[in-house]
Order: C-alpha cells, then structure tokens, then sequence
C-alpha cells in the first residue's frame, strides 16, 4: 500500500553530495603522485595514474547524475534545491578540470621544465590543500543540517570556508611565481609546449579557484 | 431475538475486521516514525503498539467511538424505525472495510478515519434522508480534518526549533542534550497523561478531579522523566565513532525520548482508531438490546476490549510488515526530528480524541512532519504529497458514501 507518511520524504541529497566531495577529491589529490611521476620523467606510473583519474571522474559523473535525479522542482528544502544544485555543478568541475590537465599532459607528453620541478609540485600540493579543504566544508553538510544551519555549527564551517580561502590565496602567488619563473627560461623551449605548459598552469590554478567557489555557494547555504 | 444476535454477531465480524485493517495499515504510521529513526527495533516497536494500542483504545477511545456512534445520524428521526440505524451502521461498517481492501489493493494512501465518516454520512443522506445527517457535527469533524494537521504543524514547528535553539546549535549539544531531554520527556508524558485523565477515563468509569488529575499527570510525568534521565546518563559519547559535535550520541539521547514519544503516538492512535471499528458496532448493540433508538448507555467495555484485540491481532498478522517497509523510507527522521514530529501528532491527536473529533491520525503525522521541516530540520519533503492528500479525501469520502448506500440497500432488503 503507498504510503502517505512514507511519501512526504523525498531522497535527502546531502550524504551523496558528501560522497561526491570526497570523490572529487580523491580524484583531484592524484595530481600529485601524477606529477611526481612526470617530473621524474616515469610515464608508465603517469599513464596508469591518468586513467585511475578518469575512472574517478567517471564515478563522480555517476554521483552528480544520480543527485540531480533525487532533486525535482517539488521538492522542499531547508535550503534554496539550485544553491545545492549549484554547489554540486562547482564541485564537480574540480574532477573536470583534473581530468583536462592530466589529460594535456599526457596528450602531449609534456614535460615540466627541471628548474620549475619544485615550484611546479608545490603549487600542485596547494591546490590540492583547496580541495581538500573544500572536502571537509562540505562534509559538515550533515551536522549543518542537524543544526538547522545555526549557530555553533554555522560557526564552525564558516571559519572552515576562512580557511579555505586563504588557502586559494596562497594558490594564486604560488602560481604568479611558477609563471615567473616559467616565464624566465621559455626561450629555452619549444614554444608551444611552453603554451601548453602555461595552459596547464591555468588549469591547475582554477581547481583552486573552484574549490573556493564551492566554499562560496556553502557560504551562501549559512546566509539563508 | 434471534435477529438481534445476528446483528450483534454481523457487527462484532465486520467490527473486527476494521480493527484489523487498522492494526495492520494505519498502526504503522504511527510506529515507523520510531523504527525508521532506529530509536525501537521492529520487535520493540510492535510490544510497544500492542500494549499502548490497546490501553488508548481502552482508556480514551470513548469519546470518539460515541461521536461515531450518535454523532453523525439525527437518531431521533429513526425512533419508529430502529432497524434502519443497525442496517445504516452494519453498511457503513462493510463499506469501509471493503473501500480500504481495494484501496490497499490498489495502493492507494487512504484514511480509515474518512472512510466511516464518509460511509455513515452517506447512508444516512441517501438511504434516510438529508435530514437524517447532523450537518454541524459532521461539519465540525470535517473542520478537524483541516485544524488538526495544521496544529500538529505549528506544534512540531515550535517543537523543532526549541530543540535547534537549545541544543542543536550550541557548542556543546551533547551536555546540552543531557540537560534538556528529560524536561522534554516530561513534557510529553505530562500532556498525554493529563488529557488522558482529564477527557477519556470518564468513559471507563473513573471520575477524578481536575485539580487531582494534574497533581496526578505531574507525578507520573516526573517519575517517567527521573527513569529516562537515568538512562540517559548512561550515555556516553564514542570519540571514534563520530566528529567532535557528538551528533550522533545526540540522537542516540533524543532516542530514549522517543521511545516515550512512540508509546504516547501508539495511545493517540488507539484512542482515536478504535472508534473508525466499533463505534458502528456500539451503535448496533445499543439498538439491539434495547429496541431504542436514543439509548443514553455508555460504550460497554467489552466492545473497546474487542476493538483493542482487533488493532492488536491486525498488528501482528501484517502491522510488523508495513511498519518495516515504511520504516525504511522514513530515516530522514532521527530522533531528535521524529520525537517533535510524534510529540506534536500525538498531543493533538489525543486532545482531538477527547473531545471526540475523528480525525485522520497519518494525516497529523504529516502535518508534524511538515512542521518539523518548517523548522528547516527536513533534508528533503516531497510537496506532492500535499496534493495527494487532498486527492484521496476527494476520492474517499464518496467512496465510502455509495459503497455504504448500496450496502444499506440490500440488507434493508435482505435481513430480518
């Protein structure tokens, strides 16, 4: 027999908004061990890592499909259905963008220049911090729900959200300083790999940058 | 004679089997909530329904079972006719019972509660006549309809957010918890209780007065909160198992709450239930054993017992099944959402059964559960269900009206 009572819920989308943060992260922390292995010039390791990011993305497309299908237009919510919706799209482009700059890279078997190996892997290792830390802003969903987005726990994720930008803004001067340093020894190189390289570079910034829009719609959530 | 008991004895069956069906549909609305949330285990649930069921039924379903009995048909225009009331009752009862089998069949979400309602208007409309229908009454009981799911709404609305506001969004929700829980166990032990004693064991027999019945309701409120602040104690926080906010030994708190919140929805729900299966049936012993029409006798006992055994048979048959499955698609509702969903529900429904108003107890339910969701404490309401509601009292109330009329038809044909 349907259910009156049973009909009133529909399918709460946070643990699987929870779940697809933790795979686009998981997804976008494989640049690391990917550049490792290019700086050592390792392209089997970088290949097998390439398609373990596609596989990652694939799976977090799965999830995204999966929450939008949960969210139809009569549903009631104590947040705005679009600021989740939005908050997802943001998040998943974290893995899109992971997936272009792996991608790029193995495409065209473009190498990081030597002299830019250390300042190449630590920007890498900051974005990553980002989404890292846009991961664990979105997995206080849950306790944000519980607390009815009030109070000690709007606290909480809003100092999170701090967090997560001043991490982006480290991300930014980190890579003003690889470009300059790309920039100084570009005639050394064939210039459209040099391009590419800056392409890359952009690429890399912006999972940064998506990772503190996702701070940003999270932010939005506490606001109403 | 020998009609007499054929009466009595159609009656008592098809009495029996709308207890049944209640037992076995509408129990589990009120006892999901609970197992689905995890606060009870099914097995819990079920001992829980049983006896508290019952003990509604029993103790506080009077009220309602004689306003379905004598509230509905004028019966003094049927005083030279008295048949017609026990041929009107017995086709109510058949109508509605027959209305939720295809219903169920179909898996259609209907209310028992509209189903006699709508069965008794519409014999005594059509098979007596328009006079023969006290339309205030039925108008009040319509009004119910709508006031009781708003209340439970604003209930559990204001319900929620003293619990956001107390304990959710503080620092330290888990002492916090601790502090509060019992206070709101006593509260929902305390209303309960209270209009227990106040509205429904007059029914029963027990004359206590209003100054007595608080002092009363008071003590077995707080001896009730004392033991669930004793358990509550006893609950620790397990650091490994969850992050520093304790949320989820917060609801494992709130689930001691609800286990007292479930009993009090399990009494609501017998209180006002009952009545949809043997309000009929009172009507036709009255008729049958005095030959009047305007008997001003009280409810035998016996037919509440019945009525209770009924629920109780029906809960064990096929209850446990339907509380599993809907149980499953509630878990939205932790404790601390669900216990103010059942608080507010079961206050409401309890005040409504003492003054004897009929009114759906899932759509209360729903409207709690709105109300909680009001209070932003609701992942994700489906709104369509609003619309569904609307839709099968539009398709119910007739339903059980022409079943009831075709029923009273042919026994006016048929039986002695």
């Amino acid at each position: 027999m349907a259910n009156l009572l049973a009909g009133v819920f529909g399918k709460s989308p946070v643990m699987p908004l929870e779940r697809h943060a933790e795979l686009v992260h998981k997804c976008a922390k494989k640049l690391v061990p990917f550049f490792e292995a290019i700086v050592q010039k390792d392209w089997d390791t970088a290949l097998e890592i390439r398609s373990v990011i596609e596989q990652l993305e694939n799976e977090a497309d799965e999830v995204k499909k999966d929450i939008r299908m949960r969210l139809p237009k009569s549903l009631f919510m104590p947040v705005p259905r679009e600021d989740l919706l939005e908050l997802l799209l943001v998040q998943d482009k974290i893995a899109n963008r992971t997936k272009d700059v792996s991608g790029i890279v193995v495409g065209r078997r473009l190498d990081v220049p030597d002299p830019l190996s250390e300042l190449w892997l630590d920007f890498v290792g900051r974005c990553i911090d980002a989404t890292k830390q846009a991961r664990k802003s979105v997995q206080e969903l849950d306790e944000l729900f519980t607390s009815g987005f009030r109070g000690a726990e709007a606290d909480l994720v809003s100092a999170m959200i701090d967090k997560l930008d001043r991490i982006e803004t480290e991300t930014d001067s980190k890579e003003a300083h690889l470009r300059a340093a790309l920039f100084k020894i570009e005639n050394e190189f064939n210039p459209v790999d040099v391009m590419f390289l800056y392409q890359t570079i952009t690429k890399i910034g912006e999972i940064a940058d998506m990772a503190e829009r996702v701070g940003r719609r999270l932010e939005l959530l506490l606001s109403h | 004679m020998d009609a007499q008991l054929i009466y009595v004895v159609l009656a008592a069956a098809f009495g029996l089997y709308m207890a049944w069906g209640i037992g076995a549909n509408d129990v589990a609305n009120a006892m999901a909530t609970s197992v689905g949330s995890k606060a009870l285990t099914i097995k819990q649930a079920i001992l829980v329904a049983a006896v508290f069921e019952f003990l509604g039924a029993v103790l506080a379903g009077g009220a309602v079972t004689s306003t379905i009995r004598k509230g509905i048909v004028q019966t003094d225009l049927l005083a030279d006719s008295p048949e017609l009331l026990i041929y009107g009752m017995l086709a109510a009862l058949l109508a509605a019972g027959t209305w939720l089998l295809i219903a169920s069949r179909k898996g259609w979400p209907v209310s028992t509660t509209h189903s006699i309602v709508g069965a008794i208007v519409g014999f005594a409309a059509v098979g007596i006549g328009i006079e023969a229908v006290q339309w205030g009454k039925v108008g009040g009981i319509v009004a119910s309809w709508i006031v009781s799911p708003l209340t439970a709404g604003v209930i559990a609305f204001l319900i929620y957010n003293s619990v956001i506001a107390l304990i959710l969004s503080k620092e330290n929700p888990l002492e916090r918890a601790h502090r509060y829980v019992p206070v709101y166990i006593f509260l929902a032990a305390f209303t309960i209780t209270l209009v227990t004693i106040l509205k429904g064991l007059k029914h029963v027999g027990l004359e206590i007065s209003v100054r007595n019945s608080y002092l009363l309701a008071t003590a077995i409120a707080a001896g009730i909160a004392v033991v669930g602040a004793f358990v509550i104690r006893r609950i620790k926080a397990d650091p490994k198992a969850e992050k520093d906010q304790h949320f989820v030994t917060v609801e494992r708190v709130f689930g001691v709450l609800m286990i007292i919140t479930a009993c009090g929805m399990a009494f609501a729900h017998g209180s006002n239930d009952v009545a949809n299966a043997i309000g009929p049936l009172a009507a036709v012993i009255s008729v049958a054993q005095s030959g009047l029409v305007s008997a001003q006798s009280a409810t035998p006992v016996w037919v509440l017992l019945l009525g209770g055994v009924g629920i109780v048979v029906g809960l064990a048959t096929l209850g446990k099944h339907v509380i599993a499955t809907v149980g499953e698609r509630i878990t939205q509702l932790t404790p601390s959402r669900g216990f103010a969903a059942e608080l507010a529900a079961a206050s409401t429904i309890v005040i409504a059964s003492g003054t004897g108003m009929p009114v759906s107890t899932t759509h209360t339910l729903v409207g709690a559960v709105l109300g909680v969701g009001m209070a932003r404490g609701i992942e994700a309401i489906d709104l369509r269900v609003v619309g569904r509601i609307f839709v099968s009292w539009i398709v119910t109330i007739p339903a059980g009206a022409i079943l009831a009329i075709i029923f009273f038809t042919i026994f006016r044909l048929v039986l002695p």
